[in-house]
């Protein structure tokens, strides 16, 4: 089998998008964590990370452009390389909102504590776990599970729906915690957006194996017949 | 799918016992490039040389099956190779310019073919030949010298220039820029995507990464059977289709490179 | 990659100096020959140094060696030259052109091809006698020029043809082709190209054939070309001789001063001869294309 240094160079570009996948996975469980907690040297912790989560991503960036430009790559390799950065772009973002989360926990400090919302920690946990199927099944190119993971995110969307209301009832019962609530809200929202992004990779996963682009973001099919 | 300037229909070309080409079906797009690629020894200059009947100067070349041109067949045994070639040009892969003057290139195949014109429109003819070939402000000032005193690049224009003077519908390329280098490759490639606003282009190339880059359509040749040594076209699709997502496990093999 | 280890002996100045002998051999064999053409040249050029006068050129040949000259066997061989070109040309060049451009490539092509190819090495005697039984007797041309003309034809015709091929063969198939896919008849192609391209080498072939025809002797004799002519030929039909015969004729007289003549005759033959290779390497290098 000729190209072997492709091949070989293609895997280690997975085991890449993977380092960078627990990297991301990390940040936003720790995040989260850190609201729970009013961790403070936590939060900085993870905007520490999120400079390296970047570094990473550049660094996948920069070896996939140069394997483009020199091993001419065509067909399903082409199709996976360009897969490759856009899976590490959404994985950046992802990471973005782990760091977004850290700054809500850095500036609530001043705030009087409050009980956290339950369902944010429970959002964290499914959207993690959906991340880290759906780039399991990114590197072992597996379709069933790409095709099937995007419908998981209607329980996402339920436990944010959920946090929603729990956050309206405790500002109706103490207008005092407004604040905090849009905080958290805003918290839960970054999440809502981390496992949305899961289904982009899955899309990618269906594209790099497949060649087919499909749209697997269900919900906005969902709202506009729920419209009509 | 655009109009079709070729239509091969159940192509095979013997030569001897040997069956080099089998049951080829293609339609040429009109006004595109189309590329033919495939692994060396699969007959894809054979069937490119098939179009203008080029083949049967071959001793022991046989063609079976029909080439639509204009709505002819022409292996019709009415029909005359010499005319066929006349309306379908070549350029070879490497280039063969006269070793006569740079004028005489251009001007031959216009007054064999008949062109009885006056020198000042003759002279004006080889202009616009070497103007379409994008080499006649690298000539202009000498015309009367030899066309084997040009570069590399400029005889293979100068065999385009040669070709496009007879005002062909279709211009078969095969292999025109693998004797080339890279900055030669290019202007060839690009005077290509020039003259397909006027003629239909067809060219066989062993660089992937050019056919990728110049043609439109392009044909995936490869042999029937591991065992037989017959090649035929296995799959015809826009060339972005093909580069991006074939269809053909062959084709993807082949052009990934994990061919064999 | 390298799993093994390989020793090296290379013990150049051995080889080099194995390779200096054998170029010295190689040397010697060339010098051998030059040296035994040298001695050649000069013995007969100072053998007939002292007949080399314009009498040689004005007398016919006598019996008196002063008075002898060879005027009309240079005529005959001029004659017979211009002659046989001119029926030999359009015969064996048009010959090899319809064998290489145009012949169907069967078995009846290849008999034929053979077949010229082994007429180019029969003895030239064997044409002599073909020429006695078919020109001589069979059309009743006598010992004429004309019978002479034929003969010679028929002996550098194969020789033409062979070298006509060759050198249509020299002209690239990548030139055919150009002409060809430009929509030109074969006739066209090669009337423009492959001729044009092809003149110098086959000229070049034409002349070597010619001098081998100035040099024969043996077909001419067997003919009857006469030893002695006292007139100027007037046309083709007049009997003739050629300066071979006539040279050969003076070595054979038992007089010293003839064979003195003989060498005088010899440099002139090779003067003729030399000439006109170097008039055919002149237009090879004239005429011959690069591709």
């Amino acid at each position: 089998m000729p190209r072997k240094l492709l091949d070989q160079e293609l895997q280690r570009l997975k085991d890449e998008i993977l380092v960078l996948g627990v990297m991301v996975e990390r940040s936003v469980l720790d995040a989260v964590e850190a609201l729970r907690n009013r961790d403070h040297k936590m939060a900085l912790r993870i905007l520490e990370l999120d400079q390296k989560i970047n570094a990473q991503r550049f660094a996948i960036e920069k070896d996939a452009i140069a394997l483009i430009a020199t091993q001419q790559p065509m067909a399903r390799d082409l199709r996976l390389l360009t897969a490759i950065l856009a899976v590490s772009a959404e994985l950046e973002r992802i990471g973005d909102y782990a760091k977004g989360i850290a700054q809500i926990t850095l500036r609530m400090n001043e705030l009087p504590s409050s009980p956290l919302i339950g369902g944010i920690p429970r959002m964290a946990q499914k959207a993690t776990d959906m991340l880290h199927r759906a780039l399991s099944a990114f590197v072992n190119e597996d379709t069933a599970i790409a095709q099937a993971l995007p419908r998981e995110d209607d329980e996402v969307d339920a436990l944010y729906l959920l946090v929603q209301q729990q956050l309206l009832h405790l500002i109706q019962q103490n207008p005092q915690s407004a604040e905090r609530a849009n905080w958290l809200l805003w918290a839960a929202h970054n999440l809502e957006r981390a496992a949305d992004r899961v289904t982009n990779i899955c899309e990618r996963t269906i594209y790099a194996v497949t060649g087919e682009m499909v749209e697997m973001d269900v919900s906005w099919d969902e709202l506009k017949e729920e419209n009509q | 799918m655009d109009p079709i300037a070729l239509e091969i229909r159940n192509l095979r070309v013997y030569y001897d016992d040997f069956l080099a080409i089998k049951d080829v079906n293609l339609s040429i797009p009109k006004n595109q490039i189309t590329a033919i690629i495939g692994p060396s020894g699969v007959g894809k200059s054979t069937l490119l040389r098939a179009m203008n009947r080029m083949n049967e100067l071959v001793p022991g070349c046989r063609t079976e099956g029909e080439i639509f041109f204009d709505g002819v067949n022409i292996y019709d045994p009415k029909v005359d190779p010499v005319e066929v070639r006349r309306r379908i040009g070549m350029v070879f892969q490497k280039p063969n310019p006269f070793p006569k003057s740079i004028y005489e290139n251009v001007a031959w195949g216009l007054r064999i073919n008949g062109f009885r014109g006056s020198r000042s429109q003759m002279d004006e003819m080889v202009e616009q030949a070497l103007r379409a070939a994008a080499l006649w402000d690298e000539v202009k000032d000498k015309l009367h010298q030899s066309g084997l005193s040009l570069s590399g690049g400029q005889q293979q224009r100068l065999c385009i220039a040669r070709a496009v003077a007879l005002q062909p519908e279709i211009i078969l390329l095969d292999e025109p820029a693998s004797a080339l280098d890279p900055i030669a490759t290019l202007k060839i490639e690009e005077l290509m995507r020039e003259l397909k606003k006027d003629y239909t282009l067809v060219i066989v190339t062993h660089n992937m990464q050019q056919a990728a880059r110049v043609s439109d359509y392009t044909a995936m040749m490869m042999l029937t059977s591991q065992g037989e040594r017959s090649g035929t076209v296995i799959e015809f699709d826009r060339t972005k289709t093909i580069f991006t997502n074939p269809r053909d496990k062959r084709t993807e093999d082949y052009v990934t490179g994990r061919f064999g | 990659m390298k799993g093994y280890e390989v020793r090296f002996e290379p013990d150049l100045p051995r080889r080099q100096a194995v390779g200096r002998i054998w170029q010295g051999v190689a040397l010697l064999a060339i010098l051998m020959g030059i040296a035994v053409l040298l001695t050649l040249l000069v013995r007969v050029f100072l053998d007939g140094l002292p007949y080399l006068r314009p009498q040689l050129f004005t007398e016919f040949p006598s019996r008196f060696p002063d008075k002898a000259g060879l005027r009309s066997a240079l005529q005959g061989s001029i004659w017979l030259m211009v002659l046989t070109a001119l029926l030999s040309f359009p015969l064996g060049v048009g010959a090899g052109i319809y064998l290489e451009e145009f012949a169907p490539k069967n078995a009846i092509t290849r008999f034929i091809e053979i077949n010229i190819a082994n007429l180019a090495g029969v003895p030239s005697i064997i044409y002599g006698l073909l020429g006695l039984g078919l020109f001589v007797r069979g059309l009743g041309l006598g010992r004429s020029l004309l019978a002479g003309v034929l003969t010679m034809t028929l002996v550098i015709l194969p020789v033409i043809i062979v070298s006509t091929r060759e050198s249509l063969r020299a002209v690239p198939a990548s030139i055919r082709e150009a002409a060809l896919a430009l929509g030109a008849s074969r006739w066209e192609m090669v009337r423009d190209h492959v001729l044009v391209y092809s003149m110098g080498g086959i000229l070049t072939g034409m002349i070597l054939a010619l001098s081998r025809a100035i040099g024969e002797t043996a077909p001419l004799i067997t003919i009857g070309a006469l030893t002695y002519i006292a007139f100027d030929p007037r046309g083709p039909l007049d009997i003739f001789t050629v300066l071979p015969i006539q040279i050969f004729n003076w070595v054979s007289m038992p007089q010293e001063a003839f064979h003195r003549l003989a060498a005088a005759g010899i440099v002139i033959l090779l003067a003729v001869l030399l000439s006109m290779n170097a008039l055919a390497i002149w237009l090879r290098n004239r005429l011959q294309k690069r591709w």
